[in-house]
């Protein structure tokens, strides 16, 4: 559905296609692959129990109608301060934080030039009887004019350029830290981590050498530049609902976890059965033990706790010693099988 | 890379001093630089020394990844259950909470969960994890099986555990009694009332009777205040 809705954007604004750049029909297919990819990926994360329960719940007390202003103001203040600025990145290493900022942004900024010229939503004309300027035009609606060999137009017609400088800087502090860091040495994987940073950074150095070869080298290979170029955006596209990169479209389950969260801590809290501290929220506690029984675990208890769910974390660790200290003082916290 | 399959994990509580030695050596851990995984916890502080080295378990069907709505935390082919992914973790905490032996931490202003990963940057290429090399009462072993049962003929290790109804099985493995044939399954749940033995520390040095006992009652009493 998200796919044909993305069609039929793209039709229209194009204006039917007539502003519809031919040479980017293979980029096309791979954004409307993509699409479905994702939106397919997304609907089977979210049939996940645990998920689906924090989705649901997420959305649920983010639109209480008595919290909701104030959820709006929070959330976006998160949007700025964690999304748009990577606190939380950040505050696991500084260096850590810069890499994401800058691989963040280069995409996004990259994305944000080159889905609407694909699709058409955007192109540019030269102004009739003005060969020096151009006009935007956005869904086919002239927007705003500028000279051709203002500041304005060396900034936007080189957008693409300072976006792959911004991700291979990043990218490459991204390796710096996998090859100097033992511990993310020890735990990462080809597919998993390193595939992406080198899609990025393919796609950034091919688009480059686009540059490249039409401004200094009189468009010196150009044809197989933009093949080779090709390849790598549509290869990411696709790979996109698959591997690392998914995690774009899922971070913002983020956002909805806080308010969930937060709920739950002004909520009434869930006394330890066995120590009688309070431990988490009462509902997430609930809610933790629907999932696990949707997922088949068979936590069920007798005596002073229904679950087990009901027993904090510390006393859990002391149960685990005191039950296997008992086998050697002959109490009977053992069962044969 | 991954922990070769002979090598496993041996833990014994009981033989636990409460030194803390594994609490500074798990932060030293690349993986987690800085911060310390292992919980060493009293099991009832006011009443006895007593007290328990919790690792990850490394159950083979972990609670803890079942419940994460992010899809986080994954076991790798050689059984080690990972820490969680880190762009993919959203700080929920569930993992924390539904964790049958309280092992994941949760670090909210970096809004991700850390747990133990048997030092995999060690394990995976054949060492053992930090907190083993480090245990003078070997609390915590790190081998293999011909070495744990030379070292310890009185004990044997067991793998599955219980909570209630439910049955979990882990690569790390406890030191049960060795007498107590078939392998036990250790029922945590069932120690829910039990309270930790008063370590009777008696040397035997001299005699039973009260009237060479009563004046060792008070070992101070000599002591000027
Ligand atoms: C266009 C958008 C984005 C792109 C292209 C992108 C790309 C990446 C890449 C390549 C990595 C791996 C870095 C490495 O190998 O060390 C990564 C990690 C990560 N991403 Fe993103 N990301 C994007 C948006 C976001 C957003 C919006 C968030 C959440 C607010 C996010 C959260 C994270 C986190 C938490 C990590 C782990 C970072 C670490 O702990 O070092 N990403 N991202
Ligand atoms: S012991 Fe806890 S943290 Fe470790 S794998 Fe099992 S459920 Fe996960
Ligand atoms: S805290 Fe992170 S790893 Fe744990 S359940 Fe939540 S999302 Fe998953």
């Amino acid at each position: 559905m998200t796919t044909a809705l993305l069609a039929v954007l793209i039709v229209a604004g194009s204006r039917n296609l007539a502003h519809f750049d031919a040479a980017l029909v293979g980029y096309t297919f791979a954004t409307l692959f993509a699409t479905f990819g994702i939106t397919y990926r997304y609907a089977m994360w979210l049939e996940r129990p645990p998920t689906r329960m924090y989705w649901r719940r997420g959305w649920q007390f983010f639109l209480s109608p008595r919290e909701l202003p104030r959820n709006l103001v929070t959330a976006t203040k998160r949007a700025v301060v964690e999304f748009a600025g990577n606190r939380f990145i950040f505050r696991r290493g500084v260096l850590r934080g810069l890499t994401h900022w800058l691989i963040m942004w280069g995409c996004l900024v990259a994305a944000a030039i080159t889905f609407p010229l694909v699709w058409g939503w955007i192109h540019f004309e030269t102004v009739p009887g003005d060969i020096e300027s151009y006009r935007t035009f956005v869904f086919g609606v002239a927007g705003g004019e500028f000279p051709v060999d203002s500041f304005m137009a060396f900034v936007i017609f080189h957008g693409l350029v300072w976006a792959s400088f911004l991700v291979i800087a990043g990218v490459m502090l991204a390796f710096r830290r996998r090859m100097i860091d033992h511990g993310a040495a020890a735990v990462q994987q080809f597919g998993e981590d390193i595939l992406p940073l080198i899609l990025l950074l393919a796609i950034s150095v091919t688009g480059l050498m686009l540059t490249v070869s039409y401004t200094w080298m009189k468009g010196y290979a150009y044809s197989f530049l933009a093949i080779l170029h090709a390849l790598t955006v549509i290869f990411t596209l696709l790979w996109l609902p698959f591997g690392k990169l998914f995690h774009v479209f899922q971070r913002p389950a983020q956002l909805g976890v806080s308010f969930y969260k937060e709920a739950a801590a002004r909520g009434e809290q869930a006394h330890c059965r066995r120590c009688d501290a309070p431990y988490a929220g009462a509902v997430m506690v609930r809610d933790l033990v629907t999932v696990e029984r949707e997922l088949g675990f068979r936590y069920e208890l007798e005596g002073r706790a229904e679950h087990y769910q009901q027993i904090c974390p510390r006393c859990r660790r002391a149960m685990f010693g005191l039950a296997q200290a008992s086998l050697w003082t002959g109490h009977t916290a053992s069962s044969e099988d | 890379m991954s922990v070769p399959r002979q090598l496993e994990f041996f833990v014994d509580p009981s033989r636990c001093i409460g030194c803390q030695s594994c609490v500074q050596a798990c932060s030293e851990c690349d993986t987690h630089k800085g911060e310390s995984m292992i919980h060493l916890e009293y099991v009832d502080r006011g009443q006895s020394v007593q007290t328990v080295p919790m690792v990850c378990m490394h159950c083979e069907q972990p609670t803890c990844a079942e419940v994460c709505p992010a899809d986080a935390i994954k076991r790798t082919g050689d059984g080690v259950v990972q820490s969680a992914r880190k762009p993919r973790c959203i700080a929920c905490g569930n993992c924390v909470m539904a964790c049958p032996f309280g092992v994941p931490e949760l670090y909210i202003d970096r809004q991700i969960m850390m747990k133990c990963d048997m030092c995999y940057d060690r394990t995976s290429v054949g060492k053992k994890p930090m907190c083993a090399t480090v245990c003078p009462s070997q609390a915590l072993f790190f081998g293999t099986r011909a070495e744990i049962d030379a070292l310890r003929p009185q004990s044997t290790p067991t793998n599955r555990f219980r909570f209630g109804s439910q049955t979990i099985t882990t690569r790390v493995n406890v030191m049960v009694p060795r007498s107590k044939s078939p392998p036990l399954m250790l029922d945590v749940t069932a120690a829910m009332d039990e309270r930790p033995e008063n370590r009777n520390v008696r040397l035997n040095v001299v005699g039973n009777s009260p009237s060479t006992i009563e004046p060792m009652l008070d070992p101070f009493a000599e002591v000027e205040v």
